[in-house]
């Protein structure tokens, strides 16, 4: 591992019965990134993650955050967690969530910070039991940075807010990191590791299958996409050597291709009217399903 | 947008390990203060256990057997005991057996464990809850024992009582914590019920129980923390006090460390 690594599994195995969920491992979290990791549904994310934690024991390999086990508390005294699958004290209100997990740590926010940082100050004094699932996130998200994390694990930290909202949250956690916060993330939305992460990777089957930036990971699809307006038939373009895919909607033609430079100067070439010429290269989305071979999620 | 400066992680993170003990300290009562509020603010859990007890004291002690017991200081005293340990064992079941089990499944206890929660801080609060509702149940029956049952308790016997019902909530609460820790939120009242109402019965705290069954009686806590409220209440009791409060430690010890272990194992 880095010198700079603040948390990180290494060649951690875990089994269910005789289901694989963790074949082997390797994550590293650096100082002051945005790590996401993303994978399809059972590729092990969250088994890696409640790992990271100290939530559950490896069978295999070894875990450190900080240089000593998530276990210990005082590893976990730099650590902020928002968790997916959790509900919070329905009987307490939002306010009282905080002052609680904040007496967790050494030298917390003040409560009133800490509903400013995360623009949660109008759910102050409403009960988490009486919040929409939005307002709820946005209650888990304000518990986990209470206390000034080192390191924050965001499960899904997005789902269910409005676009408002996400944006929000998404200043918050590009905040955090500028100031020195590392950040692991797993999220279905691409767009959102898209637009945070620093590095990501993307697990399958229990294994990393690609990591890097969003640009190497990008870099793992050649294809780009053109479109344009033709009159030039599909099936025609579809014999082009170098094209994968040809679609129309919207009096567009929509084109794949690995040499884009080829097809484009043949599509000139071919047709004077053309117009409306765009190139776009792969997205993560494009990247994820064709490392993942699922249909982006 | 925010345009106040808050600190985050900065150079503070450096020392940002250290807990001193008033913040220790600071976190348990903190748990123990939110554990409270939130049964405040859920009469319907907590009254059913502060009003059975002294209802049904009131209703066998006063209504129907009254006059009885006036005359019979003896079984008076075994009805009061029965009633009282009966209320001492509810809160420490359910409270902690429900609860763990509801706040498992919610995924509550593990952000709790992934977040730096002192250890003890769960455990205490739910604790404190317990023996405070030990001492409210233990006020009220006394009252009630006093002024409408007409049964003469000196100042000694009532903190004897306050002392025996509340450490002898203890062993109910590891017993709900075992569990909490085993059982999903929908079984787990089930689970705690049952093992509940055959406490009561077998135990032999509501009436005597036939010689073939009275010998199994010694296997629960509650004939146990019978015969040290019997002690305290001047009736005759069986075995020495030490072999009760030995058996209400084991019980504790036992089913705390089984409990312990699993939640810091797989929560």
């Amino acid at each position: 591992m880095t010198s700079d690594c603040v948390a990180g599994l290494s060649g951690v195995s875990k089994k269910f019965g005789k289901t694989v969920a963790l074949d082997g491992l390797d994550l590293e979290v650096r100082r002051g990134e945005l790590f996401a990791v993303l994978g399809p549904n059972g590729a092990g994310k969250s088994t890696a993650i409640s790992i990271m934690l100290g939530l559950r024991s490896p069978d295999q390999g070894t875990v450190q955050m900080f240089g000593e086990s998530p276990r210990r508390v005082e590893a976990r005294r730099q650590v902020g967690v928002m968790m997916q699958e959790v509900a919070l004290a329905q009987e307490l209100r939002v306010h009282e969530q905080i002052d609680l997990a904040a007496s967790y740590y050494p030298d917390p926010l003040s409560v009133d910070a800490v509903l400013e940082l995360t623009h949660t100050t109008p759910l102050r004094d409403r009960p988490y039991g009486k919040l929409s699932a939005g307002q709820k996130r946005q209650a888990q998200f304000a518990v986990a940075v209470c206390g000034r994390p080192k390191l924050l694990f965001l499960d899904e930290p997005t789902v269910g807010l409005d676009i408002q909202a996400r944006e929000m949250m998404w200043s918050v956690l590009r905040r955090l990191v500028e100031q020195g916060a590392s950040i692991v993330l797993t999220t279905h939305y691409l767009e959102e590791a898209e637009a945070l992460a620093d590095r990501v990777a993307v697990l399958a089957r229990g294994r990393v299958i690609a990591s890097g930036t969003v640009s190497e990971i990008r870099g793992h699809v050649v294809q780009k996409h053109i479109s344009c307006s033709t009159t030039l038939a599909v099936d025609e373009v579809e014999r082009w050597p170098g094209v994968e895919s040809v679609s129309c909607s919207q009096l567009k033609m929509h084109i794949s291709a690995n040499n884009a430079e080829d097809i484009v100067r043949r599509l000139l070439a071919a047709d004077e009217a053309l117009e409306g010429l765009e190139v776009r290269r792969a997205g993560l989305s494009e990247a994820f399903a064709e490392l993942t071979q699922e249909t982006p999620q | 947008m925010s345009t106040t400066a808050i600190e985050m992680p900065s150079s503070r993170l450096t020392t940002n390990r250290a807990m001193p003990f008033g913040r220790l300290l600071n976190a348990c009562l903190t748990e123990a203060k939110y554990e409270t509020l939130r049964m405040l603010r859920t009469p319907a859990f907590g009254i059913p256990f502060l009003c059975l007890p002294v209802a049904l004291y009131l209703l066998f002690a006063v209504l129907l057997f009254g006059a009885a017991l006036r005359a019979d200081h003896k079984s008076a005293i075994f009805t009061f005991a029965a009633f009282d340990v009966f209320g001492v064992m509810g809160p420490g079941l359910f409270g902690f057996g429900a609860v763990v089990a509801l706040e498992r499944e919610q995924g509550l206890l593990a952000l709790k464990r992934a977040l730096p929660m002192p250890p003890a801080a769960y455990l205490t609060a739910k604790l404190m809850m317990a023996m405070m509702f030990g001492v409210i149940i233990t006020a009220t029956m006394i009252a009630a024992a006093l002024t409408l049952g007409h049964l003469p308790l000196s100042a000694t016997q009532c903190a004897g009582l306050t002392v025996v019902n509340i450490l002898g909530a203890l062993p109910f609460c590891a017993l709900g914590l075992f569990i909490g820790t085993r059982t999903s939120g929908k079984a787990a009242p089930a689970i705690a019920n049952l093992i509940y109402l055959a406490m009561i019965y077998l135990s032999g705290i509501m009436f005597p129980l036939p010689k073939s069954m009275a010998t199994m009686a010694v296997i629960w806590p509650a004939h146990h923390l019978d015969q040290l409220a019997f002690r305290v209440l001047g009736n005759p009791s069986e075995g020495a006090p030490w072999m009760h409060v030995a058996v209400l430690a084991g019980v504790t010890l036992l089913f705390t460390a089984l409990s312990v272990r699993r939640l810091a194992r797989v929560g």
